[in-house]
């Protein structure tokens, strides 16, 4: 039976098994659905973000081709350029503190503990609960006259009033660092510390024989072997934290006096008085910093495989 | 090594940084170590505690932290939640973050299976540069998409339905998905796909018949991860929707729940635990998933 469908079919199917054979063909099949929908929805938006900073369009009509007027508006805009360093502040000030700390505690659940992975399933969740959610729980941590927060410190007799958290200008800026790094350790924290189990113990335990304190045991070996993924790790997190808006948006909409508008926040809220076009030249004007970020992250690859002994 | 530290190592094989951690006296542990992990768990998961305690709180013991003990709620109630359920479109603000979510998470495994697939096993020409433009394309931040894309969906008649959030969570789901599943598609052993092959298999049948039933963990992984950044999106939800009862959790209680200048937190916390409840629940259930998926994203 076998034999008789083999010698019969080949004149019946040739093209379709010809092209079922052929790698390309194959390859560009199986990536339509997946290239379908990133093009039109992520390249050609992208095309068409760059194109309507160019003209001063509205949300229900098309615009007119303006040249660099959005752009050259927004030089000439102070808040523009106190959007541009807040969110170069917050990123960096955040990142520090998320890779600081999310560095510490990824040591700390490397250690041998009792009851581990409940630790570390338990340390996640402010990165599995949506965003939104939990900066509305930090809101009314923050509010202004029930702030729990203030609320132990007078009783400790620390303060004897309630801290304005988001009507001052550097509180409001310390508060969203604050909300934005809680949020970020999770992701940090976890995935440094799936770096860490991958260093094999034995060089710890050679270079501890060796007569190396902990902290040359961590500066000469752990640090070394987990450069390559805080590269990585790090560019997600400056990526991300240089692109927030969920945070901002709750907690101060860009207020006190415009101290924590972001890059984001001020290309939405220009997009919703109905400034489309100077919104999407924002958006534009973060582009360079990302390039530069997965530029960072590109070398970061490199000296990965470099230092795997891989060639490059 | 004395016959205590013996049965100390034995038992606990798994794990061979025991054979370290006797160096450390237990004060010197507690102080490094179980003090700061203390300090960061209760930072990390007192934001909940307080979202759970004011949602449990009645009216009167919201604002009143002296006469009533604020960590505890003296009277625990419902009424915030029942509110949320019985008064406000709230039920219909989950009923379509699970659709939304449920219709990208699944729209964007079929494109990043097949595309997985293609990349990591049929090796077409071009096949690296197609894998570098998806982690690429992962890169892409929304806040730099939502314009465009509001003004596209106005234009192509989608503004303001689920369709228009099922149709654009997949730019960033599709890369995340199919970078994960193309580590786990690299670690499935070429020899099956051969003998397949060779046994006259159509590469549709070793993708359903051998790949995917190989790589159900990373399916799964990829599954919840991709519903639950559907579940959390904001930015797309805020622009691509504007009528109450096309809107998702994150975005309602934000729009609507919040008005005036009296803020009623013990609705808006019940709304936020409710909302958050879902993904937790499906992340205890899956916590191995989500770590492998996080981490598994990265260090490729």
């Amino acid at each position: 039976m076998a034999q008789a469908t083999l010698t019969t079919a080949p004149p019946h199917r040739s093209l379709l098994a010809d092209l079922s054979h052929n790698r390309a063909f194959l390859g560009i099949l199986f990536m339509v659905p997946a290239a379908c929908i990133l093009l039109f929805f992520l390249t050609y938006p992208l095309g068409l973000g760059v194109w309507l900073g160019f003209t001063d369009a509205r949300l229900n009509r098309p615009g007119f081709f303006i040249g660099f007027e959005n752009y050259v508006s927004l030089s000439g805009d102070p808040i523009f350029w106190l959007s541009v360093f807040n969110t170069l502040l917050y990123t960096t000030v955040a990142s520090i503190l998320k890779f600081a700390l999310g560095l510490w505690l990824a040591l700390i659940l490397n250690e041998n503990l009792p009851f581990k992975s409940f630790f570390r399933a338990v340390v996640l969740l402010p990165w599995v609960v949506p965003t939104v959610l939990s900066a509305l729980a930090f809101w009314w941590i923050f509010d202004s006259q029930f702030s729990i927060i203030s609320w132990v410190l007078m009783k400790a007799g620390l303060i004897s009033s309630p801290i304005n958290f988001l009507g001052d200008t550097t509180n409001a800026r310390a508060s969203v660092i604050a909300a934005n790094v809680w949020r970020g350790i999770p992701f940090v924290a976890i995935t440094l510390l799936a770096g860490l189990q991958t260093i094999s113990p034995s060089l710890q335990e050679a270079a501890t024989l060796d007569g190396a304190t902990p902290w040359q045991r961590f500066r000469h070996i752990t640090l070394p072997l987990l450069t390559p993924i805080i590269a990585v790790v790090m560019t997600f997190s400056v990526l991300f934290t240089f692109t927030d808006f969920q945070l901002i948006w709750v907690l101060t909409r860009g207020g006190p006096l415009n101290a924590t508008h972001l890059m984001a926040t001020l290309s939405f809220q220009r997009f919703s008085s109905g400034q489309l076009g100077e919104g999407a030249a924002i958006a534009v004007a973060m582009v360079p910093f990302l390039l530069a970020a997965i530029l960072f992250s590109y070398f970061g690859l490199q000296r990965r495989k470099w230092q795997q002994g891989g060639d490059d | 090594m004395s016959a205590a530290q013996k049965a100390m190592a034995e038992a606990d094989l798994v794990d061979d940084r025991e054979g370290m951690t006797y160096l450390n006296r237990l004060p010197r542990r507690i102080v490094v170590i179980y003090i700061p992990l203390a300090i960061f768990v209760f930072v990390l998961l007192f934001p909940f505690y307080w979202m759970g305690v004011t949602a449990l709180k009645p009216n009167a013991e919201l604002n009143n932290f002296n006469d009533y003990n604020p960590f505890w709620p003296s009277s625990p109630t419902l009424q915030h939640i029942k509110y949320l359920l019985t008064e406000t479109s709230y039920p219909g603000w989950l009923w379509n973050t699970m659709l939304v979510a449920f219709g990208s998470t699944v729209l964007s495994l079929f494109c990043a299976v097949l595309a997985a697939y293609a990349i990591e096993r049929i090796r077409f020409k071009g096949s690296r540069v197609t894998g570098l433009m998806i982690f690429l394309a992962y890169l892409v931040p929304p806040s730099i998409l939502f314009i465009p894309l509001a003004y596209m969906t106005i234009r192509l008649g989608i503004y303001d339905s689920r369709m228009a959030l099922i149709l654009t969570y997949p730019t960033f789901l599709v890369p995340f998905c199919t970078w994960l599943l193309m580590g786990y598609f690299r670690s499935i052993p070429y020899e099956l796909e051969e003998c397949a092959l060779v046994d006259g298999a159509s590469r549709w049948e070793i993708l359903t018949k051998i790949m995917l039933p190989l790589a159900v963990p990373g399916l799964i992984s990829a599954g919840i991860f991709a519903f639950t950044l559907s579940w959390n999106e904001f930015i797309y939800a805020l622009t691509l929707i504007g009528s109450s009862e096309n809107k998702t959790v994150p975005v309602g209680v934000l729009t609507e729940l919040v008005r005036g200048d009296v803020y009623e937190w013990g609705a808006l916390m019940a709304g936020a635990l409710v909302g958050s409840l879902p993904v937790v629940i499906l992340y205890s259930f899956f916590v191995d998933y989500y770590v492998s998926s996080m981490t598994g994203a990265v260090k490729e």
